[in-house]
């Protein structure tokens, strides 16, 4: 389980990504690096990166904002690519020729990781590489113009899902991320969010620890795709968990710890869902049946990781 | 070294195509393998797997999900200065089609065996070189081997033309899926002292892995920075290639006693008429140019070895005293000219001022046999022509049902 990091550690753990990259304000994909980076400590670190908004904003050539040795090589197979630099540090440290030690992370947005990546995902995390994976999860195809994903929520705009006259916005429910990876029986599985820094880098350190893969999917607003004020990003991202949207739990060796419970504080998803103008045409007549099935399905989701935390062990051990 | 007569001291063991590959891929013992099996390659990676669970090898054998993955991950341990080495075929060389050219402009001197099979649709598991040919255009030095033995030298001779600093490209052999992949030949191999030496170490380059001096691969160059002129590298790379692969031919020569050219000619030095020809198909072409030569008919045979780079100046001067040049392909360009091979010869005769009348042979799709009649067929063509008659405008089929 994730500790609690001292605020003032933190701050003495330089940063790893340099500022002058491209992102946008109020863009969450740069917190979450940030962050896990400082969950990496001193390590020399091996960071992969998929194609999307986090790469085109961070190396553009001649410039790159990464301290460390980074590579993209295309959008569907950051975890693909990084196990291929982890396979070549595992045979070149067996046989003498890597002294030091390092981490490998990668990173995809969520449509480089829900849809159009999950394959080389799958394969990565079931191989067993040594490596930390982890989602910027900003709910649609943000970097080519807000195209519906996997991680899209129901009913919300994307221009892929537009409000017609027949359709409110996406008809479908989102992917588990998360449940899908801890299907892989890893060690190590993780949801976070870039409201909440101590936990972040508390479970970037965890991952960063565990021995062979870990996942975290991180929560990363996006106010460009979600029709949203740049200022209010963090705010919004903490409503969410709040609400228990995006809860805040770890799947350790299987076992289901939940890290946040707002219990009476619980709020419902309407309180954040209108600061979005994604969700807007949702709160115009014809809209409530959607809005009641968003609720509905927030419950039923914290109820079931509710139930799972209270059984302790309840996925299949590692290796069966 | 060596003394290039030592060849015929050497045993002689009867292997198929993908044993010889994987035996080479043993003896230069690379640090990482991470490939997927497909018909007709399926023993390469079965064998090196039994290297890998005898412990016989160093490498780390990444058993990838997709041939998508294995080429990412080639990237991902080539960039990390690893040897890597993989080997695909038809649809998974298709699948991995968008890494193959990322890992050529990533300068990724990757070593791939490409066992040739036709490309679906239908869905077909027989040689042709149509999955080969389609990525003769992504940045890779690509050699076409005859035989066992070419398929088992080619692996040998690739890091040292991938790797050497001039080059720095990836490498792709090709052997005919079947016919020699999976049918025994003999083979002299080298011994594995003998393979270490010739390969030798990799020289260094960047790496994921100099914690002392980090790089950043494959940046973002869409706003209007560097891409053309990182285009413009790789083809003076491929330029640089081709004397490269020639010096490394002639050092194996001197190793093994088997010497190489870039095209391997047979009885061409007063040839009026001539075939070219890729691959297993070059032992039929030179029996019948041989029964034709007892008939008194000048007929050359030239087998291509290395396609890219392609040299171009070197085809134009072993055809410019042919009458009539038939250019056989076992894939064809839809829509284009003639089949790819074709359109790379009759391009560089042009290109050279050399204005030898040319036909073009499609043959062997899908594995279809190609009988010594067939070639000798398209040898009366180019007879004819030479005589002074016209040669077809368009494809000529061999051994086309219905035809």
């Amino acid at each position: 389980m994730a500790t609690r990091l001292a605020p003032k550690e933190l701050v003495t753990r330089g940063d790893r990504l340099s500022g002058g990259h491209r992102l946008c304000a109020g863009c969450g994909a740069s917190i979450v690096v940030r962050n896990v980076l400082k969950g990496a400590k001193d390590h020399p670190l091996v960071v992969g990166c998929a194609t999307g908004c986090l790469e085109v904003s961070t190396t553009i050539y001649p410039y790159t904002a990464w301290k460390d040795a980074y590579i993209h090589t295309a959008f569907e197979n950051a975890a693909a690519t990084i196990s291929g630099a982890e396979a070549a540090f595992q045979s070149l440290k067996k046989q003498g020729k890597v002294s030091k030690d390092c981490k490998f992370v990668a990173f995809g947005g969520d449509g480089g990781t829900y849809d159009i990546g999950i394959q080389s995902l799958s394969g990565a995390l079931e191989r067993g590489h040594d490596f930390v994976y982890v989602c910027y999860d900003n709910g649609a195809y943000m970097n080519t113009g807000f195209q519906r994903s996997g991680a899209t929520p129901l009913g919300a705009w994307t221009t892929t899902t537009p409000n017609g006259k027949v359709d409110l916005g996406k008809r479908q429910n989102r992917k588990n991320l998360t449940a899908i990876c801890a299907a892989h029986n890893i060690p190590y599985v993780a949801q976070a969010s870039v409201h909440n820094f101590r936990d972040l880098i508390a479970k970037a350190e965890t991952a960063f620890e565990t021995e062979g893969p870990a996942v975290l999917v991180v929560l990363s607003p996006c106010p460009r795709g979600w029709r949203s004020d740049p200022s209010q990003s963090v705010e919004m991202a903490r409503q969410m968990v709040q609400s228990c949207y995006w809860p805040l739990y770890e799947i350790i060796d299987g076992r289901y710890v939940i890290n946040y419970d707002p219990k009476a504080k619980k709020i419902p998803v309407l309180d954040w869902m209108k600061a979005q103008g994604r969700f807007g045409h949702l709160f115009k007549a014809g809209g409530e049946d959607i809005l009641q099935r968003l609720q509905e399905n927030v419950d039923r989701e914290w109820q079931r990781l509710q139930a799972l935390a209270q059984l302790g062990a309840v996925e299949t051990p590692a290796g069966a | 070294m060596t003394p290039p007569t030592a060849q015929t001291q050497r045993p002689i063991e009867a292997v198929t195509g993908n044993q010889a590959v994987a035996y080479a891929m043993k003896q230069i013992n690379p640090d990482v393998v991470a490939a997927y099996p497909i018909t007709p390659q399926t023993d390469v990676v079965q064998n090196f797997a039994e290297y890998v669970a005898d412990g016989v090898v160093k490498a780390n054998f990444v058993t990838v999900e997709s041939e998508h993955s294995a080429m990412s991950a080639c990237i991902g341990s080539a960039s990390s200065g690893a040897r890597t080495m993989t080997a695909t075929s038809s649809a998974g060389f298709a699948l991995m089609w968008e890494m193959v050219y990322i890992a050529a402009s990533m300068r990724a001197p990757i070593v791939m065996t490409t066992v040739n099979r036709a490309l679906s649709g239908p869905i077909n598991i027989h040689c042709d070189h149509s999955d080969t040919m389609g990525g003769r255009d992504a940045g890779w030095v690509q050699i076409y081997n005859e035989d066992a033995q070419e398929a088992y030298d080619a692996t040998i001779m690739g890091f040292p033309i991938a790797e050497h600093p001039d080059v720095r490209l990836p490498l792709m052999n090709m052997y005919d899926g079947f016919i020699i992949s999976g049918a025994i030949g003999p083979l002299q191999s080298l011994t594995d002292e003998e393979v270490q030496q010739f390969v030798g170490q990799a020289p260094g380059y960047p790496s994921l892995l100099d914690f002392d001096n980090h790089v950043t691969f494959g940046p973002f160059d869409g706003l209007h920075g560097w891409y053309f002129e990182h285009k413009v590298n790789q083809q003076r790379a491929m330029d640089n290639a081709l004397a490269v692969i020639q010096d490394v031919y002639d050092r194996f020569a001197a190793l093994s006693g088997r010497r190489y050219q870039h095209l391997m000619q047979y009885r061409m030095e007063d040839a009026d008429i001539a075939i070219v020809v890729i691959g297993s198909a070059a032992g039929n072409a030179r029996s019948v140019a041989d029964k034709l030569r007892a008939e008194g008919v000048k007929a050359g045979v030239i087998k291509v070895r290395t396609f890219r780079p392609f040299p171009a100046a070197q085809y134009a001067k072993a055809l410019a005293g042919v009458k009539a040049v038939g250019i056989m392909d076992r894939a064809d360009s839809f829509g284009a000219a003639g089949g790819p091979l074709y359109m790379d010869v009759t391009s560089a005769l042009y290109q050279q001022g050399v204005y030898t009348k040319a036909a073009n042979f499609i043959y062997g799709l899908g594995g279809r046999d190609i009988f010594p009649h067939n070639i000798e067929e398209a040898f009366r063509v180019l007879q004819k022509a030479a005589e002074g008659g016209d040669l077809p405008k368009s494809r000529v089929y061999l051994n086309m049902k219905g035809a």
